[in-house]
């Protein structure tokens, strides 16, 4: 990955830092104006100790001793205003970076999120904003407070003695270059580091997500040992950021002490020699002093605005990503008697990146209210052609059509509310029955999500979870059977009433006795809709109409089960179990 | 945005209260683990205090230095004598590269310990985690453990990188000004130390108000991560249905809720220091109104009352960092609260500790016997499995099948030891299971079920979890075995292939012949296959089956399924009813009864065929 420099990542954040910017810059003023009557505060009580109370003269104390307190109930409020100030700007820069990235994610493909851990997509939006966060409510505001305070203690210093402040000059300048060739080093090693959080990340999830296969295998251990071994690797890498870190350090405390050293030497020879006043010394020694800080705590915030570009670049490098499946610039609306027509026409499909084609001239016309069954070898590009029609996937050759409008053409949310699919495994959400029932459709009634359900046959065993359409099911929540989940995910499917139903193996994960109970489902399901299923079994097959025979990416077989089964040899070879084998053999 | 009632629904673990009690008992628990976390790296942890002293004195030298330059140095030189000047300077200098140097030693080597302690509780959730029974995971999700070690060791880490430093150079600072004022004017010093009570109260209603914002941070935070992840692991599901709109307005509610947490704890700094500062100031004016009239009074000298300004200053000063200490304290310790909750989980079916080698395996592989086996899943559940006495000689292959909910993958689960029986015993070659190690164990047992997880790797990797180290050519033809051969060969990089997230790269078919290689190379003695072939294509069924038959030949076989084809080529068939056996029998001789469970159950699979 080509390294971006730290100021154009973090130039990136502008946009979202615009909007924000009174309360920033607020913030910047409360830090220097503390400052100032922080500075204040012992020039008047040397004033008063000097003056009024060396001469014991009482009488004059009040007025001086008031504004000392002002400045110092001043000093204290500019602390809280500083704070106080930058909380609301950078926790909303937070939020709303956190819910683009969001937005971003839902609009890219599949195969986005297909190559992504969630694991890593994770630590952007969580570790990564954080970093941001915590950079723009401190170290970003004191970047830029002390380096104003940096320059202008520079010029105070030259026009004291155009000596002294050359000597300060001459110990900053290698303190400049070190930090410069510092950042790099350090960017890379932070960078590095947030990588291997987040694989640290992945190694956590699947050893919770995979733990029953960890526990048959008794396979724990090595995964520990891999957890160990990234773990390790990853206190390298922050070790070694201690390393560069600490040389940084080295560099900062000791170059403007030498200087001030240098400033005593030339300064007290200077005074010697009568070119110089005592005065002026104390004075230049007593601003170097008060550079100290600002000085000292480049590193410290060289070190976040590093970490800062780092995380702004591996966010956006997601936010960059390109969503590739969009809305057409010129939509065509469905017809309004749109009957549910499906038509693949030479469709070819090819993976990015890939050379060789998984779906290579497929064509296929399912009738309106049409039950086809698609069966085909394993890995022969079943579910790839599933995706194609409500566009998860895009075609890469040929067309889809529903109702004879290309699938490209229509709005992607036109499309969705036509086209419903339902997933070999469903996937459930940690929400209520009626949430995930009415997933896409928030607005449905309670009344259209009971329908659902009755045609999916799931009203009963939903009235009987202990809070009806409340309970929270998912992963979070209560478990639910295979046979539940699926008839869930049928009734998913048909709550807005779709006209094409696309269906990929929903029985392929059941028992018998839930299997039938599905099964009675199904038939409710597909009655008056276009209906493509993806089958591996004999009884999904006898649900529809005609089936298709998908092999080496093109259909090589289509008609009635009993017409294949008859005709072709491959389809017996997919469709025939063992025992008809032997049945076959024994005559 | 949407209320969060509105779309999570209802469970169980919603009506959470902490009371005053258990959160001591809380704090006390973190407590205790921090400490057996510090307890072995007490010395070097001496070391770093020693450097951050001798780092401190190195640098306060620098002004009485400065001072004897002005005083003596520069009245010498005028006068002709450079030495004292000299002498100065070249100190000066030794000062400033001895506390640079001190500096960077305790830079590493506080920063060596706290990876170090990072590495530890890291090592210490996941072993844990995973010792941690099937049951555990059921209800603790893998989202809180996920969180357990990211956000939380973050917190950890955080303390020790801010922290540490800063609070050693604040209480030697302010111990040591407190015992200087005290020596200056005792009168002053009680007024500067008086103020320690109005501190008191303010850290105690700081540390209270973080503890309470952080904790409101991490739990909104959580229940952002489940709906995020939940988002990206279901995005198939989310486009398809249109999702993204509803969505989007859950996840602004999560995000804004998290936001204002956030906030608070950041207003609760924010008036936490402005309060220190103001104390600390408005001690100076006290202090100074009352000097200065003892002063004009004549009952004090100005030397000391400008010393004992200029220090009140300093003593207030690092109170701040006392207060940002404080601060990634309270984080630091609601997070371990969290970690040390799950480190206390203890596991329900624990290692044995003193183990009984099981015997050496035979040819037909191991005896399994329930003797009064009884189970259920949580005490308050019902009965899932009344007494059941069952055995299967080494060597059988024994077919379960039943309705859903009959108890046939408990007992299957019960064999893999994945639970423990409430009553009775599940013997492995006459030995308790429970006093079985779990190396041999996992060595002696294996269970497929249909939930195939594939680990990121490739698919060589995947197989090979089956037997580690197993050889490219053993992995090859255990793929073989089960018919995965082909499908392998033809992916783009053949066993090389990455199977990319959750093994998305396979269908659910191809993922479950992987599982099946990954058992056939572990070769153990007894296999369970729960309903592992269901999302096989017949294909690859006819292909796993051909390979069953002899597999299954020279070890002792539980076969869940719900395929005739499968269950007919066990020896013996058992049929469950509401955890008891209802029927028992070979097959053929089941079959050939013409009426019964079994029976019943193989015509109604024929019509399914037809």
């Amino acid at each position: 990955m080509e390294r971006v420099g730290t100021v154009a990542a973090l130039r990136r954040l502008v946009p979202y830092l615009k909007p924000v910017r009174a309360g920033l810059i607020g913030s910047g003023a409360a830090v220097t104006a503390g400052m100032l009557s922080g500075l204040a505060i012992p020039l008047v009580l040397q004033w008063i100790l000097d003056g009024p109370v060396a001469a014991r003269d009482t009488g004059a104390l009040p007025w001086p001793i008031v504004v000392v307190a002002a400045l110092s109930a001043l000093e204290a409020l500019m602390f809280y205003l500083r704070r106080k100030l930058v909380a609301g700007p950078s926790t909303l820069v937070e939020a709303r970076m956190r819910a683009d990235l969001y937005a971003h994610l839902q609009r890219l493909p599949i195969s986005f999120h297909d190559r992504w851990q969630s694991g890593q997509l994770l630590s952007r939006a969580i570790s990564d904003l954080a970093t941001l966060r915590r950079f723009i409510a401190f170290a970003g505001v004191f970047l830029v407070v002390n380096t104003i305070t940096l320059v202008l203690g520079m010029v105070v210093l030259f026009s004291l003695s155009p000596a002294l402040g050359l000597i300060t000059l001459v110990c900053s300048l290698p303190l400049l270059l070190i930090s410069t060739q510092f950042e790099s080093k350090y960017a890379v090693l932070a960078r590095r580091a947030q990588d291997q959080v987040g694989d640290l990340a992945t190694v956590v999830e699947e050893s919770v997500l995979g733990i029953r296969v960890l526990k048959a295998f008794g396979r724990g251990p090595q995964l520990a040992a891999k957890f160990l071994g990234q773990a390790r690797r990853l206190r390298r890498t922050e070790l070694g950021k201690f390393r560069v870190l600490s040389l940084l350090w080295g560099a900062i405390i000791l170059l403007p002490e030498l200087g001030i050293a240098a400033q005593l030497l030339i300064g007290s020879l200077g005074v010697a020699d009568g070119t110089m006043t005592v005065g002026t010394l104390v004075a230049g020694i007593t601003v170097a002093g008060f550079l100290r800080w600002p000085t000292d705590s480049i590193g410290w915030l060289l070190a976040e605005a590093n970490q800062a570009a780092t995380a702004s670049t591996r966010y956006w490098e997601v936010r960059d990503a390109e969503v590739t499946i969009t809305d057409p610039d010129r939509s065509r609306p469905l017809p309004a008697d749109g009957v549910g027509a499906v038509r693949f026409e030479g469709v070819r499909f090819a993976h990015a990146g890939a050379d060789h084609e998984v779906l290579s001239g497929v064509d296929l016309a399912l009738r309106p209210g049409e039950t086809v069954a698609l069966v085909g070898p394993t890995g022969s590009g079943k579910s790839t052609l599933t995706m194609l029609v409500p566009r998860l996937a895009d075609v890469t050759g040929g067309r889809v059509t529903v109702d004879g409008v290309d699938v490209r053409d229509l709005r992607l949310d036109d499309l969705r509310a036509v086209v419903a699919v339902a997933f070999e495994e469903p996937v459930l959400f940690s929400a209520s029955v009626r949430e995930n029932v009415a997933l896409g459709s928030p607005g449905a009634t309670d009344e259209e999500v009971r329908e659902a359900l009755r045609v999916a046959q799931a009203e009963d065993f939903v009235d009987r979870l202990p809070w009806g359409l409340d309970t929270r099911i998912g992963e979070e929540g209560l478990s639910l059977s295979g046979g539940q989940r699926q008839r869930l995910a049928l009734a998913r499917a048909v709550v807005g009433k779709p006209k094409v139903l696309v269906l990929d193996d929903p029985l392929s994960a059941l028992d018998v006795h839930t299997e039938a109970e599905v099964e009675r489902a199904l038939r409710q399901v597909l009655s008056g809709v276009t209906a493509l299923v993806v089958a591996h079994r004999p009884s999904t097959v006898r649900l529809a109409d005609r089936v298709a025979l998908l092999d080496g990416g093109r259909i090589v077989a289509l008609g009635t089960h009993a017409e294949l089964l008859a005709t072709s040899a491959a389809y017996r070879a997919q469709l025939s179990t063992v025992e008809d084998e032997r049945a076959e053999a024994a005559s | 945005m949407t209320a969060e009632r509105d779309w999570r629904g209802v469970a169980a673990e919603d009506t959470e209260d902490v009371a005053a009690a258990v959160t001591m008992k809380l704090r006390a628990r973190s407590r205790a683990l921090l400490g057996s976390l510090l307890r072995p790296r007490f010395w070097p942890a001496m070391v770093v205090l020693l450097l951050v002293m001798l780092g401190n004195a190195a640098q306060l030298a620098g002004p009485l230095i400065v001072a004897a330059v002005i005083d003596v140095g520069i009245p010498n030189a005028v006068r002709g004598d450079g030495t004292v000047l000299a002498w100065c300077v070249v100190s000066y200098a030794v000062c400033s590269l001895a506390s640079a140097l001190l500096w960077m030693c305790f830079l590493r080597l506080s920063g060596r310990i706290g990876q170090d302690l990072v590495l530890d509780l890291r090592q210490r959730i996941f072993d844990h985690a995973q010792r941690l029974s099937v049951s555990f995971h059921e209800t603790y999700t893998s989202g809180k453990v996920i969180s357990r070690q990211s956000s939380d060791i973050d917190a950890f880490g955080d303390l020790l990188e801010v922290g540490i430093d800063d609070l050693l150079t604040s209480v030697l600072t302010v111990t040591g000004i407190a015992i200087l004022l005290l020596t200056l004017d005792l009168e002053l010093a009680l007024v500067v130390l008086v103020t320690a009570i109005p501190l008191a109260f303010i850290a105690r209603w700081f540390l209270r108000r973080s503890n309470e914002a952080y904790r409101g941070v991490s739990g909104r935070t959580a229940t952002l991560i489940v709906h995020y992840v939940e988002t990206m692991n279901g995005m198939r599901a989310v486009q398809a249905f249109r999702r993204e709109g509803r969505n989007k307005s859950i996840m602004d509610g999560l995000n804004s809720r998290v936001r204002s947490s956030a906030r608070d704890s950041l207003s609760v700094v924010a008036v936490f220091t402005m309060a220190v500062r103001m104390i600390g100031n408005l001690t100076m004016v006290a202090v100074l109104t009352i000097g200065a009239l003892r002063v004009a009074g004549g009952s004090m000298e100005l030397g000391v009352l400008t010393a004992f300004i200029l220090y009140v200053r300093r003593y207030f000063e690092p109170l701040d960092d006392v207060a940002m200490f404080a601060n990634s304290y309270s984080s630091a310790i609601a997070a371990l609260e969290k970690i040390s909750g799950l480190l206390e989980e203890k596991p329900d079916v624990p290692e044995p500790e003193r183990p009984v080698p099981l015997p050496r395996r035979r040819d037909g592989g191991l005896e399994v016997e329930f003797a009064g086996t009884e189970f259920r899943y949580r005490p308050d559940t019902p009965v899932v499995l009344p007494e059941l006495d069952l055995a299967i000689p080494a060597g059988q292959t024994v077919a379960l099948v039943g309705p859903t909910g009959a108890g046939k993958s408990t007992i299957a689960k019960l064999v893999a030891r994945f639970y423990d029986p409430t009553e009775g015993e599940v013997r492995l070659a006459g030995v308790d299971l429970r006093a079985v190690s779990d190396v041999d164990l996992r060595a002696a047992v294996v269970m497929v079920t249909q939930e195939n997880f594939l680990f990121s790797g490739s698919v060589a990797d995947n197989i090979a979890l089956g037997k580690p180290g197993a050889s490219r050519a053993e992995i090859e033809a255990a793929a073989r075995a089960v018919g995965a051969d082909e499908f392998i060969r033809a992916l783009p990089d053949g066993y090389d292939t990455d199977v990319r997230k959750r093994g998305g790269r396979l269908s659910a078919g191809q993922r479950q012949v992987v599982a099946f290689a990954r058992a056939f190379l572990a070769d153990p003695a007894v296999l369970v296959l729960d309903e592992a072939t269901s999302s096989l294509d017949l294909p690859t069924e006819r292909i796993v089956q051909r390979a069953l038959e002899s597999v299954l030949a020279d070890r002792t076989a539980l076969i869940i399924a719900h395929r005739l084809s499968t269950v007919l080529i066990a020896d013996r068939v058992l049929v469950v009813d509401q955890g008891r056996i209802a029927e028992d029998g070979a097959p053929e001789t089941l079959i050939g009864k013409g009426r019964g469970p079994f029976a019943d159950l193989h015509s109604a699979w024929q019509d399914s065929l037809a």
